[in-house]
Protein backbone atom coordinates (compact mmCIF):
# COMPACT_ATOMS: atom_id res chain seq x y z
CA UNK A 1 0.00 0.00 0.00
CA UNK A 2 1.25 3.46 -0.85
CA UNK A 3 1.64 5.82 2.08
CA UNK A 4 -0.35 9.03 2.41
CA UNK A 5 2.82 10.95 1.68
CA UNK A 6 3.48 9.03 -1.53
CA UNK A 7 -0.11 9.48 -2.67
CA UNK A 8 0.07 13.17 -1.87
CA UNK A 9 3.29 13.59 -3.87
CA UNK A 10 1.90 11.65 -6.83
CA UNK A 11 -1.25 13.76 -6.82
CA UNK A 12 0.91 16.86 -6.81
CA UNK A 13 2.76 15.57 -9.90
CA UNK A 14 -0.57 14.89 -11.58
CA UNK A 15 -1.68 18.47 -10.91
CA UNK A 16 1.29 19.78 -12.92
CA UNK A 17 0.51 18.02 -16.22
CA UNK A 18 -2.38 17.96 -18.70
CA UNK A 19 -3.40 14.33 -18.11
CA UNK A 20 -2.95 11.84 -15.27
CA UNK A 21 -0.97 9.49 -17.48
CA UNK A 22 1.55 12.20 -18.25
CA UNK A 23 2.67 12.09 -14.62
CA UNK A 24 3.44 8.38 -14.68
CA UNK A 25 7.24 8.60 -14.80
CA UNK A 26 7.20 11.14 -12.01
CA UNK A 27 4.90 8.86 -10.01
CA UNK A 28 7.28 5.92 -10.45
CA UNK A 29 10.10 8.18 -9.32
CA UNK A 30 8.16 9.09 -6.18
CA UNK A 31 7.63 5.44 -5.28
CA UNK A 32 11.24 4.55 -5.98
CA UNK A 33 12.49 7.46 -3.94
CA UNK A 34 10.61 6.17 -0.90
CA UNK A 35 11.17 2.45 -1.35
CA UNK A 36 14.30 2.10 -3.44
CA UNK A 37 12.42 0.14 -6.11
CA UNK A 38 8.94 -0.45 -7.52
CA UNK A 39 7.32 -3.77 -6.57
CA UNK A 40 4.40 -5.35 -8.45
CA UNK A 41 2.05 -4.31 -5.70
CA UNK A 42 3.27 -0.71 -5.66
CA UNK A 43 3.02 -0.64 -9.43
CA UNK A 44 -0.63 -1.70 -9.28
CA UNK A 45 -1.46 0.88 -6.62
CA UNK A 46 0.28 3.59 -8.60
CA UNK A 47 -1.51 2.63 -11.81
CA UNK A 48 -4.87 3.16 -10.08
CA UNK A 49 -3.94 6.74 -9.22
CA UNK A 50 -2.97 7.37 -12.84
CA UNK A 51 -6.03 5.76 -14.45
CA UNK A 52 -3.73 3.33 -16.22
CA UNK A 53 -3.73 -0.45 -16.35
CA UNK A 54 -0.80 -2.03 -14.49
CA UNK A 55 0.52 -3.42 -17.78
CA UNK A 56 0.43 -0.03 -19.39
CA UNK A 57 2.37 1.48 -16.51
CA UNK A 58 4.79 -1.45 -16.50
CA UNK A 59 5.50 -0.92 -20.19
CA UNK A 60 6.78 2.52 -19.26
CA UNK A 61 8.53 1.41 -16.08
CA UNK A 62 10.48 -1.37 -17.81
CA UNK A 63 11.54 0.89 -20.67
CA UNK A 64 13.70 3.05 -18.44
CA UNK A 65 16.75 1.41 -16.97
CA UNK A 66 16.83 3.43 -13.79
CA UNK A 67 13.35 2.53 -12.64
CA UNK A 68 14.08 -0.62 -10.67
CA UNK A 69 11.45 -3.35 -10.94
CA UNK A 70 13.49 -5.69 -8.78
CA UNK A 71 14.70 -5.00 -5.29
CA UNK A 72 18.09 -3.30 -5.17
CA UNK A 73 20.54 -2.87 -2.33
CA UNK A 74 20.84 0.21 -0.15
CA UNK A 75 23.58 1.53 -2.43
CA UNK A 76 23.48 1.10 -6.18
CA UNK A 77 26.85 1.12 -7.94
CA UNK A 78 26.63 2.35 -11.53
CA UNK A 79 29.83 1.43 -13.33
CA UNK A 80 30.37 3.22 -16.62
CA UNK A 81 31.04 0.67 -19.37
CA UNK A 82 31.05 3.03 -22.36
CA UNK A 83 33.87 3.73 -24.75
CA UNK A 84 36.20 6.17 -22.96
CA UNK A 85 36.01 4.18 -19.74
CA UNK A 86 36.63 1.00 -21.73
CA UNK A 87 39.73 2.51 -23.33
CA UNK A 88 40.93 3.64 -19.90
CA UNK A 89 40.43 0.20 -18.39
CA UNK A 90 37.10 0.07 -16.56
CA UNK A 91 37.25 -3.72 -16.89
CA UNK A 92 39.77 -3.78 -14.04
CA UNK A 93 37.22 -2.04 -11.83
CA UNK A 94 34.53 -4.49 -12.87
CA UNK A 95 36.65 -7.52 -11.98
CA UNK A 96 37.65 -6.00 -8.67
CA UNK A 97 34.07 -5.10 -7.71
CA UNK A 98 32.69 -8.49 -8.70
CA UNK A 99 35.37 -10.27 -6.75
CA UNK A 100 35.25 -8.08 -3.69
CA UNK A 101 31.45 -8.13 -3.47
CA UNK A 102 31.05 -11.68 -4.85
CA UNK A 103 28.25 -10.56 -7.15
CA UNK A 104 27.72 -10.20 -10.86
CA UNK A 105 25.99 -7.41 -12.76
CA UNK A 106 22.38 -7.08 -11.66
CA UNK A 107 22.97 -8.82 -8.35
CA UNK A 108 22.80 -7.58 -4.77
CA UNK A 109 25.08 -8.54 -1.90
CA UNK A 110 23.36 -10.87 0.59
CA UNK A 111 23.51 -8.17 3.27
CA UNK A 112 21.58 -5.83 0.96
CA UNK A 113 24.38 -3.29 1.00
CA UNK A 114 25.30 -3.02 -2.69
CA UNK A 115 23.79 -3.68 -6.11
CA UNK A 116 26.17 -3.62 -9.08
CA UNK A 117 24.95 -2.36 -12.45
CA UNK A 118 26.69 -1.37 -15.66
CA UNK A 119 25.72 2.09 -16.89
CA UNK A 120 26.13 4.00 -20.12
CA UNK A 121 28.56 6.91 -20.38
CA UNK A 122 28.40 9.08 -17.25
CA UNK A 123 29.54 12.16 -19.17
CA UNK A 124 32.87 12.60 -17.44
CA UNK A 125 35.09 11.01 -20.08
CA UNK A 126 38.13 13.17 -19.39
CA UNK A 127 38.20 11.59 -15.92
CA UNK A 128 37.70 7.98 -17.01
CA UNK A 129 37.17 5.42 -15.65
CA UNK A 130 34.22 6.62 -13.59
CA UNK A 131 31.44 5.21 -11.47
CA UNK A 132 28.62 6.38 -9.25
CA UNK A 133 27.61 5.03 -5.87
CA UNK A 134 24.14 6.33 -5.07
CA UNK A 135 24.28 10.02 -5.91
CA UNK A 136 28.05 10.33 -5.66
CA UNK A 137 30.33 10.44 -8.68
CA UNK A 138 33.87 9.06 -8.57
CA UNK A 139 36.37 9.90 -11.30
CA UNK A 140 39.76 8.54 -12.41
CA UNK A 141 39.09 5.50 -10.26
CA UNK A 142 41.75 2.83 -9.79
CA UNK A 143 41.02 -0.67 -8.44
CA UNK A 144 43.12 0.22 -5.36
CA UNK A 145 40.74 3.05 -4.47
CA UNK A 146 37.64 0.89 -4.61
CA UNK A 147 37.90 -0.50 -1.08
CA UNK A 148 38.07 3.00 0.36
CA UNK A 149 35.15 4.15 -1.73
CA UNK A 150 32.97 1.20 -0.74
CA UNK A 151 33.79 1.62 2.95
CA UNK A 152 31.94 4.93 2.97
CA UNK A 153 28.61 3.23 2.43
CA UNK A 154 26.59 1.22 4.93
CA UNK B 1 41.04 34.50 -27.24
CA UNK B 2 37.39 35.10 -26.36
CA UNK B 3 35.57 32.41 -24.40
CA UNK B 4 32.07 33.78 -23.94
CA UNK B 5 30.47 30.52 -22.79
CA UNK B 6 33.02 29.52 -20.18
CA UNK B 7 34.43 32.89 -19.10
CA UNK B 8 32.70 32.67 -15.72
CA UNK B 9 33.25 28.98 -15.14
CA UNK B 10 35.99 28.02 -12.71
CA UNK B 11 36.17 24.24 -12.31
CA UNK B 12 35.89 23.25 -8.67
CA UNK B 13 34.20 26.50 -7.68
CA UNK B 14 30.43 26.83 -7.31
CA UNK B 15 28.70 28.69 -10.13
CA UNK B 16 27.90 32.39 -9.91
CA UNK B 17 24.81 33.28 -7.90
CA UNK B 18 22.21 35.39 -9.65
CA UNK B 19 23.62 38.57 -8.04
CA UNK B 20 27.17 37.76 -9.05
CA UNK B 21 26.02 36.81 -12.52
CA UNK B 22 24.20 40.13 -12.91
CA UNK B 23 27.32 41.97 -11.81
CA UNK B 24 29.25 40.52 -14.75
CA UNK B 25 26.50 41.46 -17.20
CA UNK B 26 24.17 38.52 -16.70
CA UNK B 27 20.55 38.77 -17.91
CA UNK B 28 21.34 41.90 -20.00
CA UNK B 29 20.23 40.01 -23.11
CA UNK B 30 16.84 39.33 -21.52
CA UNK B 31 16.40 43.03 -20.82
CA UNK B 32 17.48 43.85 -24.36
CA UNK B 33 15.18 41.45 -26.20
CA UNK B 34 12.19 42.24 -24.01
CA UNK B 35 12.61 46.01 -24.27
CA UNK B 36 14.14 46.61 -27.68
CA UNK B 37 13.46 43.68 -29.99
CA UNK B 38 10.49 41.91 -31.50
CA UNK B 39 10.49 38.10 -31.54
CA UNK B 40 10.98 38.22 -35.31
CA UNK B 41 14.05 40.40 -34.85
CA UNK B 42 15.56 37.94 -32.39
CA UNK B 43 14.95 35.11 -34.85
CA UNK B 44 16.58 37.05 -37.68
CA UNK B 45 19.55 38.00 -35.53
CA UNK B 46 20.17 34.37 -34.59
CA UNK B 47 19.71 33.20 -38.16
CA UNK B 48 22.20 35.82 -39.35
CA UNK B 49 24.71 34.83 -36.68
CA UNK B 50 24.92 31.39 -38.34
CA UNK B 51 24.58 29.65 -34.97
CA UNK B 52 24.23 25.94 -35.74
CA UNK B 53 22.76 23.41 -33.31
CA UNK B 54 25.41 22.03 -30.96
CA UNK B 55 23.42 18.84 -30.26
CA UNK B 56 25.10 17.11 -33.17
CA UNK B 57 23.17 17.77 -36.36
CA UNK B 58 24.31 21.37 -36.84
CA UNK B 59 21.05 22.80 -38.12
CA UNK B 60 20.82 26.63 -38.25
CA UNK B 61 19.10 27.58 -35.00
CA UNK B 62 17.29 30.70 -36.22
CA UNK B 63 16.02 28.82 -39.25
CA UNK B 64 14.76 25.99 -37.01
CA UNK B 65 12.80 28.51 -34.93
CA UNK B 66 11.28 30.11 -38.02
CA UNK B 67 8.98 27.08 -38.52
CA UNK B 68 7.17 27.77 -35.26
CA UNK B 69 3.74 29.27 -35.93
CA UNK B 70 3.67 32.86 -34.69
CA UNK B 71 0.89 35.35 -34.01
CA UNK B 72 -2.29 35.33 -31.96
CA UNK B 73 -4.16 32.54 -33.69
CA UNK B 74 -1.76 29.70 -32.96
CA UNK B 75 -2.05 26.64 -30.74
CA UNK B 76 -1.00 27.32 -27.14
CA UNK B 77 0.85 26.77 -24.94
CA UNK B 78 4.04 26.73 -26.97
CA UNK B 79 7.07 25.04 -25.46
CA UNK B 80 10.83 25.37 -25.37
CA UNK B 81 12.93 22.44 -24.15
CA UNK B 82 16.63 22.50 -23.28
CA UNK B 83 18.07 19.13 -24.22
CA UNK B 84 20.40 18.29 -21.34
CA UNK B 85 20.24 14.54 -21.81
CA UNK B 86 23.91 14.26 -22.84
CA UNK B 87 24.33 10.49 -23.09
CA UNK B 88 26.30 10.20 -26.31
CA UNK B 89 29.32 8.12 -25.24
CA UNK B 90 32.44 10.24 -25.14
CA UNK B 91 30.50 13.47 -24.66
CA UNK B 92 31.01 15.62 -21.58
CA UNK B 93 30.56 19.22 -22.69
CA UNK B 94 27.05 20.16 -21.54
CA UNK B 95 27.89 18.97 -18.04
CA UNK B 96 30.47 21.78 -17.81
CA UNK B 97 27.90 24.42 -18.80
CA UNK B 98 25.17 22.99 -16.58
CA UNK B 99 27.27 22.70 -13.45
CA UNK B 100 29.43 25.72 -14.17
CA UNK B 101 26.95 28.45 -15.07
CA UNK B 102 23.27 27.48 -14.87
CA UNK B 103 22.14 31.12 -15.09
CA UNK B 104 23.68 31.40 -18.55
CA UNK B 105 21.50 28.49 -19.69
CA UNK B 106 18.38 30.00 -18.13
CA UNK B 107 19.16 33.34 -19.76
CA UNK B 108 19.57 31.64 -23.14
CA UNK B 109 16.34 29.74 -22.62
CA UNK B 110 14.45 32.96 -21.91
CA UNK B 111 15.84 34.54 -25.11
CA UNK B 112 14.89 31.47 -27.17
CA UNK B 113 11.46 31.26 -25.55
CA UNK B 114 10.80 34.92 -26.27
CA UNK B 115 11.89 34.49 -29.89
CA UNK B 116 9.29 31.77 -30.45
CA UNK B 117 6.88 33.21 -27.86
CA UNK B 118 6.90 30.05 -25.78
CA UNK B 119 4.77 29.93 -22.63
CA UNK B 120 6.41 27.02 -20.84
CA UNK B 121 9.99 25.80 -20.83
CA UNK B 122 11.69 22.65 -19.55
CA UNK B 123 15.22 21.59 -18.83
CA UNK B 124 15.33 17.86 -19.66
CA UNK B 125 18.27 16.67 -17.58
CA UNK B 126 19.75 13.20 -17.52
CA UNK B 127 19.63 11.21 -14.31
CA UNK B 128 23.37 11.08 -13.69
CA UNK B 129 23.90 14.85 -13.47
CA UNK B 130 23.09 15.20 -9.77
CA UNK B 131 25.15 18.32 -9.12
CA UNK B 132 23.69 20.01 -12.20
CA UNK B 133 20.18 19.22 -10.94
CA UNK B 134 20.91 21.00 -7.65
CA UNK B 135 22.48 24.02 -9.31
CA UNK B 136 19.73 24.40 -11.89
CA UNK B 137 16.98 24.10 -9.30
CA UNK B 138 18.65 26.82 -7.25
CA UNK B 139 19.17 29.05 -10.27
CA UNK B 140 15.58 28.67 -11.53
CA UNK B 141 14.31 29.67 -8.09
CA UNK B 142 16.58 32.71 -8.04
CA UNK B 143 15.44 33.72 -11.51
CA UNK B 144 11.78 33.48 -10.47
CA UNK B 145 12.46 35.60 -7.39
CA UNK B 146 14.24 38.24 -9.44
CA UNK B 147 11.36 38.40 -11.90
CA UNK B 148 13.19 36.94 -14.92
CA UNK B 149 10.71 34.09 -14.95
CA UNK B 150 7.02 33.99 -14.21
CA UNK B 151 4.27 36.41 -15.16
CA UNK B 152 4.96 39.71 -16.92
CA UNK B 153 8.75 39.46 -16.93
CA UNK B 154 10.36 42.83 -16.09
CA UNK B 155 7.06 44.53 -16.85
CA UNK B 156 7.26 43.54 -20.52
CA UNK B 157 3.95 41.69 -20.67
CA UNK B 158 5.81 38.50 -21.65
CA UNK B 159 5.39 35.51 -19.31
CA UNK B 160 7.37 32.28 -19.12
CA UNK B 161 7.32 29.26 -16.82
CA UNK B 162 10.39 27.07 -16.38
CA UNK B 163 10.67 23.59 -14.89
CA UNK B 164 13.40 21.04 -14.40
CA UNK B 165 12.63 17.47 -15.48
CA UNK B 166 15.12 14.75 -14.58
CA UNK B 167 15.16 11.59 -16.68
CA UNK B 168 15.34 7.95 -15.63
CA UNK B 169 17.91 6.70 -18.10
CA UNK B 170 17.87 5.74 -21.83
CA UNK B 171 20.03 7.26 -24.54
CA UNK B 172 16.93 7.59 -26.75
CA UNK B 173 15.63 10.39 -24.51
CA UNK B 174 18.15 12.65 -26.23
CA UNK B 175 16.49 12.25 -29.63
CA UNK B 176 14.20 15.22 -29.71
CA UNK B 177 10.88 13.54 -30.50
CA UNK B 178 11.59 10.65 -28.12
CA UNK B 179 12.43 13.26 -25.52
CA UNK B 180 8.98 14.76 -25.96
CA UNK B 181 7.41 11.34 -25.45
CA UNK B 182 9.47 10.90 -22.28
CA UNK B 183 8.30 14.31 -21.04
CA UNK B 184 4.73 13.20 -21.67
CA UNK B 185 5.29 10.14 -19.49
CA UNK B 186 5.57 7.63 -22.33
CA UNK B 187 8.22 5.23 -23.55
CA UNK B 188 10.96 7.20 -25.29
CA UNK B 189 10.22 5.97 -28.80
CA UNK B 190 10.75 8.57 -31.49
CA UNK B 191 7.87 10.07 -33.44
CA UNK B 192 7.36 10.22 -37.19
CA UNK B 193 8.42 13.48 -38.81
CA UNK B 194 6.55 15.36 -40.26
CA UNK B 195 4.82 16.81 -38.39
CA UNK B 196 7.93 18.43 -36.98
CA UNK B 197 7.97 19.40 -33.29
CA UNK B 198 8.02 23.07 -34.29
CA UNK B 199 4.42 22.56 -35.41
CA UNK B 200 3.27 19.63 -33.29
CA UNK B 201 5.55 18.81 -30.39
CA UNK B 202 4.93 18.43 -26.69
CA UNK B 203 1.26 17.52 -26.11
CA UNK B 204 0.77 18.29 -29.82
CA UNK B 205 1.72 21.93 -29.38
CA UNK B 206 4.48 23.90 -31.15
CA UNK B 207 7.80 23.04 -29.51
CA UNK B 208 11.48 23.78 -29.97
CA UNK B 209 14.13 21.45 -28.58
CA UNK B 210 17.62 22.92 -28.44
CA UNK B 211 20.86 21.63 -27.05
CA UNK B 212 22.27 23.23 -23.89
CA UNK B 213 25.35 24.62 -25.62
CA UNK B 214 23.23 26.10 -28.42
CA UNK B 215 21.10 27.92 -25.87
CA UNK B 216 24.14 29.17 -23.95
CA UNK B 217 25.38 30.97 -27.08
CA UNK B 218 22.25 33.12 -27.30
CA UNK B 219 22.86 35.76 -24.60
CA UNK B 220 26.21 36.55 -26.19
CA UNK B 221 24.78 36.84 -29.69
CA UNK B 222 22.09 39.23 -28.45
CA UNK B 223 24.60 41.34 -26.51
CA UNK B 224 27.37 41.48 -29.12
CA UNK B 225 25.67 40.95 -32.48
CA UNK B 226 25.74 38.48 -35.35
CA UNK B 227 28.93 39.83 -36.90
CA UNK B 228 30.84 39.49 -33.64
CA UNK B 229 29.69 35.88 -33.32
CA UNK B 230 30.78 35.07 -36.85
CA UNK B 231 34.13 36.68 -36.16
CA UNK B 232 34.86 34.30 -33.28
CA UNK B 233 35.76 31.36 -35.49
CA UNK B 234 39.22 30.93 -36.92
CA UNK B 235 41.17 29.43 -39.82
CA UNK B 236 38.60 30.83 -42.27
CA UNK B 237 36.01 28.43 -40.91
CA UNK B 238 32.60 28.73 -42.52
CA UNK B 239 31.07 28.20 -39.09
CA UNK B 240 30.46 30.79 -36.45
CA UNK B 241 31.21 31.13 -32.77
CA UNK B 242 33.19 29.15 -30.29
CA UNK B 243 32.68 25.47 -29.55
CA UNK B 244 33.19 23.29 -26.54
CA UNK B 245 35.65 20.66 -27.73
CA UNK B 246 36.75 17.66 -25.73
CA UNK B 247 39.31 14.89 -25.95
CA UNK B 248 39.27 11.60 -24.05
CA UNK B 249 41.37 8.45 -24.33
CA UNK B 250 45.11 7.84 -23.88
CA UNK B 251 46.24 11.46 -24.17
CA UNK B 252 48.28 13.39 -21.62
CA UNK B 253 45.64 15.94 -20.65
CA UNK B 254 42.13 14.80 -21.48
CA UNK B 255 39.67 17.65 -21.06
CA UNK B 256 37.07 20.01 -22.45
CA UNK B 257 37.91 23.49 -23.74
CA UNK B 258 36.02 26.35 -25.36
CA UNK B 259 37.88 27.25 -28.53
CA UNK B 260 37.19 29.12 -31.76
CA UNK B 261 35.19 27.05 -34.23
CA UNK B 262 37.64 25.76 -36.82
CA UNK B 263 40.62 24.67 -34.71
CA UNK B 264 42.21 21.63 -36.30
CA UNK B 265 42.16 18.09 -35.01
CA UNK B 266 45.93 18.34 -34.58
CA UNK B 267 45.73 21.49 -32.45
CA UNK B 268 43.17 19.85 -30.22
CA UNK B 269 45.18 16.70 -29.81
CA UNK B 270 48.62 18.16 -29.49
CA UNK B 271 48.19 21.61 -27.98
CA UNK B 272 45.19 21.16 -25.74
CA UNK B 273 45.20 17.45 -24.95
CA UNK B 274 48.99 17.46 -24.62
CA UNK B 275 49.60 14.76 -27.22
CA UNK B 276 49.48 11.01 -26.80
CA UNK B 277 50.62 9.47 -23.52
CA UNK B 278 54.16 8.21 -23.47
CA UNK B 279 54.37 4.90 -25.34
CA UNK B 280 51.05 5.27 -27.18
CA UNK B 281 50.55 6.17 -30.82
CA UNK B 282 47.53 7.81 -32.40
CA UNK B 283 45.57 5.55 -34.74
CA UNK B 284 42.30 7.38 -35.12
CA UNK B 285 39.54 9.26 -33.37
CA UNK B 286 35.79 9.63 -33.40
CA UNK B 287 35.51 13.41 -33.74
CA UNK B 288 32.19 13.98 -32.03
CA UNK B 289 30.93 11.12 -29.92
CA UNK B 290 30.17 7.46 -30.52
CA UNK B 291 28.00 7.97 -33.59
CA UNK B 292 30.56 9.62 -35.83
CA UNK B 293 32.94 8.13 -38.42
CA UNK B 294 36.61 7.66 -37.56
CA UNK B 295 39.16 10.23 -38.60
CA UNK B 296 42.73 8.95 -39.03
CA UNK B 297 46.23 10.37 -39.36
CA UNK B 298 45.64 11.87 -42.81
CA UNK B 299 42.84 13.99 -41.32
CA UNK B 300 44.84 15.64 -38.54
CA UNK B 301 44.83 19.01 -40.26
CA UNK B 302 41.09 19.01 -40.84
CA UNK B 303 39.25 21.89 -39.20
CA UNK B 304 36.81 20.88 -36.50
CA UNK B 305 33.74 22.54 -37.92
CA UNK B 306 30.58 21.12 -39.47
CA UNK B 307 31.46 21.46 -43.14
CA UNK B 308 35.13 20.53 -42.90
CA UNK B 309 34.56 17.33 -40.94
CA UNK B 310 31.66 16.42 -43.25
CA UNK B 311 33.91 16.96 -46.28
CA UNK B 312 36.16 14.09 -45.17
CA UNK B 313 33.25 11.72 -44.62
CA UNK B 314 32.54 12.12 -40.94
CA UNK B 315 30.52 14.46 -38.75
CA UNK B 316 31.53 16.94 -36.11
CA UNK B 317 28.72 15.61 -33.92
CA UNK B 318 29.16 16.89 -30.40
CA UNK B 319 32.79 17.95 -30.94
CA UNK B 320 34.05 15.72 -28.17
CA UNK B 321 36.67 13.39 -29.56
CA UNK B 322 37.44 9.83 -28.47
CA UNK B 323 40.96 8.72 -29.33
CA UNK B 324 41.91 5.21 -30.44
CA UNK B 325 45.55 4.40 -29.69
CA UNK B 326 47.82 1.68 -31.07
CA UNK B 327 47.56 -0.45 -27.94
CA UNK B 328 43.80 -0.60 -27.99
CA UNK B 329 42.11 -3.14 -30.23
CA UNK B 330 39.96 -1.46 -32.91
CA UNK B 331 37.62 -4.47 -33.03
CA UNK B 332 37.09 -4.34 -29.28
CA UNK B 333 36.63 -0.58 -29.52
CA UNK B 334 33.87 -0.91 -32.10
CA UNK B 335 32.31 -3.82 -30.25
CA UNK B 336 32.02 -1.68 -27.12
CA UNK B 337 30.21 0.96 -29.19
CA UNK B 338 27.86 -1.55 -30.79
CA UNK B 339 27.06 -3.05 -27.41
CA UNK B 340 25.96 0.40 -26.34
CA UNK B 341 23.81 0.98 -29.41
CA UNK B 342 22.24 -2.49 -29.31
CA UNK B 343 21.35 -2.00 -25.65
CA UNK B 344 19.97 1.50 -26.17
CA UNK B 345 17.94 0.73 -29.31
CA UNK B 346 14.35 1.52 -28.39
CA UNK B 347 13.18 -1.58 -30.27
CA UNK B 348 10.57 0.21 -32.31
CA UNK B 349 11.81 -0.77 -35.77
CA UNK B 350 13.09 -4.13 -36.89
CA UNK B 351 16.38 -3.36 -38.66
CA UNK B 352 17.75 -1.60 -35.60
CA UNK B 353 16.26 -3.90 -32.94
CA UNK B 354 17.43 -7.09 -34.68
CA UNK B 355 20.42 -5.79 -36.61
CA UNK B 356 22.41 -4.13 -33.85
CA UNK B 357 22.55 -7.20 -31.56
CA UNK B 358 23.63 -9.25 -34.59
CA UNK B 359 26.40 -6.78 -35.33
CA UNK B 360 27.47 -6.87 -31.69
CA UNK B 361 27.59 -10.67 -31.69
CA UNK B 362 29.55 -10.89 -34.92
CA UNK B 363 32.07 -8.39 -33.59
CA UNK B 364 32.25 -10.39 -30.39
CA UNK B 365 33.14 -13.57 -32.23
CA UNK B 366 35.76 -11.81 -34.36
CA UNK B 367 37.20 -10.32 -31.20
CA UNK B 368 37.42 -13.65 -29.38
CA UNK B 369 39.02 -15.44 -32.30
CA UNK B 370 36.08 -17.42 -33.63
CA UNK B 371 35.23 -15.08 -36.51
CA UNK B 372 35.02 -16.14 -40.15
CA UNK B 373 35.92 -14.23 -43.30
CA UNK B 374 32.21 -14.11 -44.24
CA UNK B 375 31.52 -12.24 -41.01
CA UNK B 376 33.03 -9.17 -42.63
CA UNK B 377 30.36 -9.40 -45.32
CA UNK B 378 27.71 -9.52 -42.63
CA UNK B 379 29.13 -6.36 -41.10
CA UNK B 380 29.38 -4.62 -44.48
CA UNK B 381 25.81 -5.60 -45.21
CA UNK B 382 24.59 -4.05 -41.98
CA UNK B 383 26.36 -0.76 -42.55
CA UNK B 384 24.20 -0.40 -45.67
CA UNK B 385 20.91 -1.76 -44.38
CA UNK B 386 21.00 0.10 -41.08
CA UNK B 387 22.12 3.26 -42.85
CA UNK B 388 20.16 6.48 -43.36
CA UNK B 389 16.62 6.00 -44.66
CA UNK B 390 16.16 2.41 -43.51
CA UNK B 391 15.30 2.95 -39.88
CA UNK B 392 12.79 5.08 -38.04
CA UNK B 393 15.32 7.37 -36.36
CA UNK B 394 18.98 8.32 -36.49
CA UNK B 395 20.19 5.93 -33.78
CA UNK B 396 20.97 3.00 -36.07
CA UNK B 397 22.58 5.05 -38.87
CA UNK B 398 24.65 6.75 -36.18
CA UNK B 399 25.74 3.36 -34.88
CA UNK B 400 26.90 2.39 -38.36
CA UNK B 401 29.21 5.40 -38.72
CA UNK B 402 32.05 4.17 -36.49
CA UNK B 403 31.58 0.61 -37.82
CA UNK B 404 31.75 1.45 -41.51
CA UNK B 405 34.76 3.69 -41.04
CA UNK B 406 36.53 1.11 -38.86
CA UNK B 407 35.96 -1.49 -41.59
CA UNK B 408 37.49 0.96 -44.03
CA UNK B 409 40.51 2.16 -42.08
CA UNK B 410 41.24 -0.83 -39.85
CA UNK B 411 40.16 -3.69 -42.10
CA UNK B 412 43.55 -5.37 -41.79
CA UNK B 413 43.06 -5.58 -38.04
CA UNK B 414 39.69 -7.26 -38.48
CA UNK B 415 41.24 -9.71 -40.94
CA UNK B 416 44.16 -10.42 -38.64
CA UNK B 417 41.73 -11.44 -35.88
CA UNK B 418 40.06 -13.83 -38.29
CA UNK B 419 43.25 -15.34 -39.74
CA UNK B 420 45.07 -15.70 -36.45
CA UNK B 421 41.91 -16.78 -34.62
CA UNK B 422 42.71 -14.50 -31.69
CA UNK B 423 42.81 -10.90 -30.64
CA UNK B 424 46.38 -9.77 -31.28
CA UNK B 425 45.99 -7.12 -28.59
CA UNK B 426 45.06 -9.53 -25.87
CA UNK B 427 46.86 -12.80 -26.45
C1 LIG C 1 19.75 8.75 -30.52
C2 LIG C 1 19.92 10.23 -30.41
C3 LIG C 1 20.34 10.79 -29.21
C4 LIG C 1 20.49 12.17 -29.09
N1 LIG C 1 20.93 12.69 -27.90
C5 LIG C 1 21.05 14.04 -27.77
C6 LIG C 1 21.46 14.62 -26.52
O1 LIG C 1 21.71 13.92 -25.54
N2 LIG C 1 21.56 15.97 -26.43
C7 LIG C 1 21.27 16.78 -27.50
O2 LIG C 1 21.35 17.99 -27.38
N3 LIG C 1 20.89 16.26 -28.68
C8 LIG C 1 20.77 14.92 -28.85
N4 LIG C 1 20.34 14.41 -30.05
C9 LIG C 1 19.98 15.35 -31.12
C10 LIG C 1 18.55 15.84 -30.92
O3 LIG C 1 17.65 14.95 -31.56
C11 LIG C 1 18.31 17.23 -31.49
O4 LIG C 1 18.76 17.24 -32.80
C12 LIG C 1 19.01 18.33 -30.75
O5 LIG C 1 18.67 18.33 -29.39
C13 LIG C 1 18.60 19.65 -31.35
O6 LIG C 1 19.24 20.71 -30.72
P1 LIG C 1 20.17 21.71 -31.53
O7 LIG C 1 19.45 22.10 -32.79
O8 LIG C 1 20.37 22.86 -30.60
O9 LIG C 1 21.44 20.97 -31.82
C14 LIG C 1 20.21 13.01 -30.20
C15 LIG C 1 19.80 12.44 -31.40
C16 LIG C 1 19.67 11.07 -31.51
C17 LIG C 1 19.22 10.49 -32.82
S1 LIG D 1 16.30 3.20 -35.30
FE1 LIG D 1 16.45 2.05 -33.38
S2 LIG D 1 16.24 3.61 -31.79
FE2 LIG D 1 15.44 4.51 -33.71
S3 LIG D 1 13.25 4.02 -33.76
FE3 LIG D 1 14.27 2.33 -34.78
S4 LIG D 1 14.58 0.81 -33.13
FE4 LIG D 1 14.19 2.77 -32.13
Amino acid sequence: MLTQEEIHQIEHEISLVPSKKAACIEALKVVQQHRGWVSDEDLKDTAVLLDMSPDELDSVATFYNLIFRRQVGRNVILLCDSISCWVMGYEGLREHLMQKLSIKYGETTPDGRFTLLPNVCLGTCDCAPALMVGNDLYQNVTPEQLDDILSKYN
Amino acid sequence: MEKPLTQHIVPGRPPLSLKEYEQVGGYQSVRKVLKEMTPAEVQTLVKDSNLRGRGGAGFNTGLKWSFVPMGDDVPRPKYLVANADEMEPGTFKDRLLLEGNPHQLIEGMIVASYAIQADISYVFLRFAYKLAAQEITKAINEAYEAGYLGKNILGSGYSLEMHLHTGVGRYMCGEETALLNALEGKRANPRAKPPFPQVSGLYGKPTIVNNVETLCCLPHIVNNGAEWFKGLSRNKSEDAGTKLYGVSGKVNKPGCWELPMGVTVRELLEEYAGGMKNGYKFRGALPGGASTDFLVEEHLDVKMDYNSVAAVGSRMGTGTMIVLDDQTCPVGFVQNLQHFFAQESCGFCTPCREGLPWVEKVLGSIDNGTGKQTDLNILDFHTKYLGPGNTFCALAPGAMEPLQSALKYFREDFERHIHEQRCPWRS
